[in-house]
């Protein structure tokens, strides 16, 4: 479905990617895990189009998606949930919703996929005419899960979508995510938390210094020595 | 205070709040702009001295009363907005030498060829559109007959302000209820996320010029019947407008209105109880009054409220 054949990323001069090539096939999970600096957030950055590969191709569905203009990915079925979610925090809880399904589809059955989000999160149903700036931050997280959703993506990427939440939340978050590929999206998550990670992913690649350097299934890699030691802390 | 000290104040007031709500609309085009673009619009000024020159040609030449232009000039401005935006600022912000701050001088620099070019066609002599009604009025009396005190609203300046009001309220449909409205304050909120979301930025930003001068197009056509024209009448409004934007906060359109009514009002009382040579130093007292003591406008004491810090 997604296929990052041999990138090269820059910002300004400074390469922070370096020949990183992964796929992500249809309904998987597939983390990409790694340390703070690795390039992880980068790699999401420019599969969704907001940078540019200098080198190499991205493939969603056959089409070269890095050569299109960043605002055309969503409508072809592609969908970030950003690190800090990024909510339009001066818009209430429903206009960030519909600011996630503008285009065709999506936005014909935007009152539809709105009360399936609002079943998903019966929190975001309360909160519907709140300003998102007014959430907390689990509740935030969760609007921007749904508005993710409102665009009925075939791919739903997340970044980071553990950070700075409490763990009875993070522990939420993650079962939302199950949820949603249960009903058939494929999910690419990037993560620090990388042994819940790695439970629910498929399978899954580890970014250091911004190159890739092992992958396998999620079990093998929560099992590998170099994992445990250098993420895990076991 | 004696009837006569209340029929000056209220009358004051009334005439305030009518100068207000012109100044809301100039206001409001150029906050549209800053909060998409984050760049002051300084040829804002010169952007409603063209619309007034449009409203004025017509007058004279076609006969059109000026407040039928506002569907000729808005239209127009739009467009010219368009392309400066177009032709003219996006080339700069793609040279990344230049710092967005130093995007504004090219603003600038348009406001000076405007001015300068409509100097070269029209002479800088001062004109105005005689209309038939302009020296109207409305009096409480002809309304209320036994009134204590006596109170008159010119009939321009009405219709000025209730075409003023409408035109804002429309504003504020397209922007709270429509899809390409709530892009646009998507995108002035956080561009990256509105681009994730499937928001052609760009698009975006040429539209938000153009419904800006589009905005000020139409307030100048409002000014015309009330007020005089003259080329360099610009700069003028320009400072009126960048007052007003900081005092309702950079980039909140509430605020504009806000801002837009508390400047009518101080400057509409400053002439009466100091001098009518004094308004602008009212203008410019507000205006460092409220960077020393509400240095985030209006649209602070909004946040304040609506986030609760």
């Amino acid at each position: 479905m997604l296929e990052i054949k041999n990138i090269d990323v820059f910002y300004g001069d400074v390469q922070v990617i370096w020949d990183v090539s992964f796929e992500v096939k249809q309904g998987e999970v597939v983390a990409l895990i790694g340390a703070n600096g690795a390039g992880k957030s980068t790699t999401l950055k420019t599969i969704s189009g907001i940078l540019r590969p200098r080198r190499g191709e991205i493939l969603f569905e056959g089409a070269p998606i890095h050569k299109f203009e960043a605002y055309k990915l969503i409508e072809m079925g592609i969908a970030l949930c950003p690190e800090a979610r990024r909510l339009f925090v001066e818009m209430t809880v429903e206009e960030n919703l519909d600011m996630g399904s503008l285009k065709g589809e999506a936005k014909k059955q935007r009152e539809k996929t709105k009360e399936m989000v609002f079943e998903l999160f019966p929190r975001l149903k309360e909160r519907r005419r709140q300003l998102a700036g007014t959430l907390s931050g689990g509740e935030q997280q969760m609007a921007a899960v749904g508005r993710g959703l409102m665009s009925l993506p075939k791919l739903l990427m997340f970044d980071e979508p553990s950070l700075g939440l409490a763990p009875i939340l993070v522990r939420e978050i993650f079962n939302v995510i199950k949820r949603i590929r249960e009903e058939g999206t494929t999910v690419l998550i990037v993560e620090q938390n990388v042994k819940q990670t790695l439970a629910i992913a498929d399978r899954a690649y580890v970014l250091e210094s911004g190159k890739l350097v092992m992958q396998g299934t999620g079990g093998a890699l929560l099992n590998d020595e170099h994992v445990k030691k250098a993420y895990l802390g076991v | 205070m004696t009837a006569v000290q209340i029929e000056v104040f209220l009358q004051t007031l009334i005439a305030g709040l009518l100068l207000g709500g012109l100044y809301a609309l100039i206001g409001l085009g150029m906050t549209l702009i800053m909060g998409v673009m984050k760049i002051i619009n300084l040829a804002h000024g010169e952007l409603m001295m063209v619309a007034m020159y449009i409203a004025y040609w017509m007058f004279v030449l076609f006969h059109i009363d000026p407040y039928l232009s506002v569907f000729i000039a808005t239209p127009l401005l739009f467009f010219l907005g368009v392309a400066i935006q177009k032709f003219l600022i996006n080339p700069v912000l793609k040279v990344e030498s230049i710092l967005p701050e130093n995007q504004v001088i090219l603003t600038v620099g348009i406001g000076m060829v405007l001015a300068s070019l409509a100097t070269m066609f029209f002479k800088s002599d001062y004109r105005s559109t005689p209309v038939s009604y302009a020296t109207d009025a409305f009096y409480l009396s002809d309304y209320w007959k036994s009134s204590p005190i006596e109170l008159s609203v010119s009939v321009p300046w009405s219709i000025s302000f209730v075409i003023a009001v409408l035109i804002t309220a429309a504003l504020w449909f397209f922007l709270a209820k429509t899809d390409t409205g709530k892009s646009i304050r998507a995108t002035a909120q956080d561009l990256d996320a509105a681009l994730l979301m499937g928001v052609n930025v760009k698009l975006m930003r040429v539209a938000t010029f153009g419904i800006g001068a589009g905005l000020v197009g139409a307030a100048g056509c409002l000014f015309i019947p009330i007020y005089y024209l003259f080329p360099a009448l610009g700069g003028q409004f320009t400072l009126i407008a960048f007052v007003i934007t900081i005092l309702g906060g950079l980039g909140s359109t509430v605020g504009a209105i806000i801002g837009g009514l508390i400047l009518g009002v101080f400057e509409s009382m400053t002439a009466t109880y100091i001098g009518m040579g004094w308004a602008p130093v009212g203008r410019f007292v507000i205006f460092v009054a409220c960077l020393i003591f509400l240095p985030g406008g209006v649209a602070s004491l909004l946040r304040k409220k609506r986030f609760g810090k």
